[in-house]
């Protein structure tokens, strides 16, 4: 059976349903990849080897009594640990909520397991999703599978790390300033955040509830197209989820799209961007070219990255963010009170509001504390106008030039990290150079635009490459289209690291 | 914008308004970091904004109402399944009346 982990998810299925592959051998694969290479990758905050199993030859026992099989029929996925799941736990990577368990199941937990998916466990993430890296986690420490000295990306590193190493077929992730794409960019996966609203994200635990949205990290773009469409749809207990219908994703991605028109961002394309990463931007430009694209360079004044002097990045839309996802944070983490759920502090103390700020000094992690200060302050009295307020306005900007680039282009070609993975440690005593992880990958969240981040190779280190597509709103049929037909002619997908050979 | 000075008497009144306890010594490093931070976050008076409306939200949806019908919600008992204390159907707290807080 050594073979069935190295299917994509599609692959898999199809497999199933055909009786090649029963879902219970699929499944116990994956549990024994967990089993042998999770002691080095640490991925996984908590896994579901029984359940898995038994929902696995529940599968197996349907297609044997003649039932057509659903969507992802028999695929084990992994679920990162801020989707609430009935059962174990959804800790959120955070002492807080370290013994918490959900009362409910997320919309995409109920939607994948009505598509006969296997969830495996839940994933390791930087608490709260506050992080790029995986380091700023209550629980362990995730490697990256390329370089275990190295991180995975953040904050869905343990999915993308879990699907690096082939320890699930697919994963979810959230993706709130770049915390599906790069991951997915570090760790050689494709990862896609989906317009603002096409997902719901009832039972996401809430970061930034404006930017906040769920999305797949996979191997290949085609499980991506299956995926989203799989999660993908209006749900009445999510009132920003957009009510539209759901095209089929995977009918339409082998089409390439003709006469596309391809933008360049000129802001983005600087000569200060990694020489290797810059490359993989032109070559991914001169693929296009060669299958018929227009190349169109275009403007996002507002998303321009600058480097100082020290070689320290900086962006009015990193900016923008840091005001406005930490503003959001304050509130929605103002529900941690040691009352109603999470942890609560054991020493005596003389009042409620004694209660509630030693529990929470207690239960958040310095990357959590700092990011409630700070939006705190952005929404305090005296503050509001020139930091949130301005914030809200440049967000506005920042909208505006992506709707006049949508005029000319169908996608944006962008890279999706400043870097390949760094090594742990690197960055975790200055947050500020930690925050530009994501510069390329911020402003979409503020748009709520999707992109998509797709492996471009490996660097001469031997780390994954990975360039980046941006889409209009709700236009995901055309991105993946975009992102098949490069993936295609690249040829430099579904990559494996080597201590998993 | 002018440079904010991030002092330690701000950093309290925030933790207090962001009930955070901290030791002077989380305080002080706090503190460092949130001068620099808040320095970055000043590039943006660098723009000019007059006249732009705010965008809180990415989705020009709003007032989503649902139909006035009862649906199915949690139990009591599932409620208070993760509450770190409590005493019969309710919550238990320390004593709030006469808390000067």
């Amino acid at each position: 059976m050594s073979g069935v982990i190295d299917l994509s998810a599609l692959e898999l299925r199809d497999a199933i349903a055909a009786g090649e592959v029963s879902a219970a051998d699929a499944t116990r694969a994956y549990l024994d990849a967990i089993e042998t290479m999770d002691k080095q990758i640490l991925a996984y905050n908590e896994t579901f080897a029984e359940r898995a199993m038994r929902q696995a030859e529940d599968i197996d026992k349907k297609r044997s009594a003649g039932e057509t099989p659903d969507l992802l029929a028999g695929v084990p996925v992994a679920l990162k640990d801020n989707i609430c799941t009935s059962f174990g736990l959804t800790s959120c990577s955070s002492k807080m909520l370290e013994n918490f368990h959900a009362p409910y199941d997320a919309t995409v937990v109920g939607k994948l397991a009505s598509a006969g998916a296997i969830v495996l466990g839940k994933t390791n993430m930087d608490e709260f999703a506050m992080g790029s890296s995986t380091e700023n986690s209550a629980c362990q420490t995730t490697h990256n599978p390329w370089d275990t000295s190295r991180v995975p990306g953040g904050s869905s590193g343990g999915s993308a790390a879990a699907v690096a190493a082939r320890m699930c077929a697919m994963a979810i992730g959230s993706d709130t300033g770049g915390s599906i794409r790069q991951p997915a960019a570090f760790c050689g996966c494709v990862g896609l955040k989906p317009t603002y609203g096409r997902v719901s994200r009832y039972g996401l635990v809430a970061f930034g509830s404006s930017l906040d949205q769920i999305g797949p990290l996979t191997r290949d773009v085609a499980d991506s197209a299956l995926m989203l469409g799989v999660l993908a749809g209006h749900d009445s207990r999510d009132s920003t989820s957009v009510d539209r219908p759901v095209p089929d994703y995977l009918a339409s991605l082998d089409k390439p799209i003709e006469k596309l028109r391809v933008g360049l961002i000129k802001e983005f394309h600087s000569e200060s961007l990694d020489a290797e990463i810059r490359g993989a931007v032109d070559k991914a430009a001169g693929i296009y070219r060669d299958a018929g694209a227009e190349i169109i360079e275009v403007s996002l004044p507002h998303s321009r990255v600058d480097t100082d002097e020290t070689g320290q990045l900086s962006s009015y839309a990193v900016a923008c963010y840091y005001l406005v996802a930490t503003a959001e944070a304050s509130s929605n983490l103002a529900r941690y009170d040691g009352v109603h759920y999470g942890h609560r502090t054991a020493e005596k103390v003389g009042g409620i509001v004694e209660l509630y700020s030693r529990s929470r000094a207690e239960g958040f992690g310095d990357e959590v504390k700092r990011r409630i200060m700070l939006g705190t302050y952005a929404l305090s009295s005296g503050y509001y106008d020139a930091y949130y307020l301005k914030a809200l306005k440049v967000r506005r900007l920042i909208k505006n030039d992506f709707d006049a680039a949508f005029e000319k282009c169908d996608v944006l070609l962008a890279p999706t990290a400043p870097e390949t993975a760094f090594g742990i440690g690197e960055k975790s005593a200055d947050p500020l150079t930690m925050y530009m992880s994501d510069i390329y990958t911020i402003s979409a969240n503020l748009a709520g635009i999707p992109g998509i981040s797709i492996p471009a190779g490996l660097s001469k280190s031997g780390l994954p490459l990975a360039v980046q597509l941006l889409g209009n709103v709700f236009a995901e049929e055309t991105l993946l289209r975009a992102a098949r037909m490069y993936e295609k002619s690249n040829g430099a997908t579904r990559l494996i690291p080597e201590m998993v050979t | 914008m002018t440079e904010k000075k991030i002092d330690n008497e701000l950093i309290r009144h925030i933790a207090l308004l962001a009930r955070i306890e901290m030791t002077d010594e989380q305080a002080d490093a706090l503190g460092r970091q949130f001068t620099d931070i808040v320095a970055y976050v000043d590039k943006l008076s660098e723009l000019d904004t007059d006249g732009i409306e705010p965008m809180a939200h990415a989705l020009d949806v709003c007032n989503v109402l649902a139909d006035d019908v009862p649906g199915e919600s949690l139990s009591s008992e599932q409620a208070l399944a993760n509450a770190p204390a409590r005493d019969g159907d309710f919550f238990k707290v320390p004593k709030v009346i006469g808390d000067s807080q």
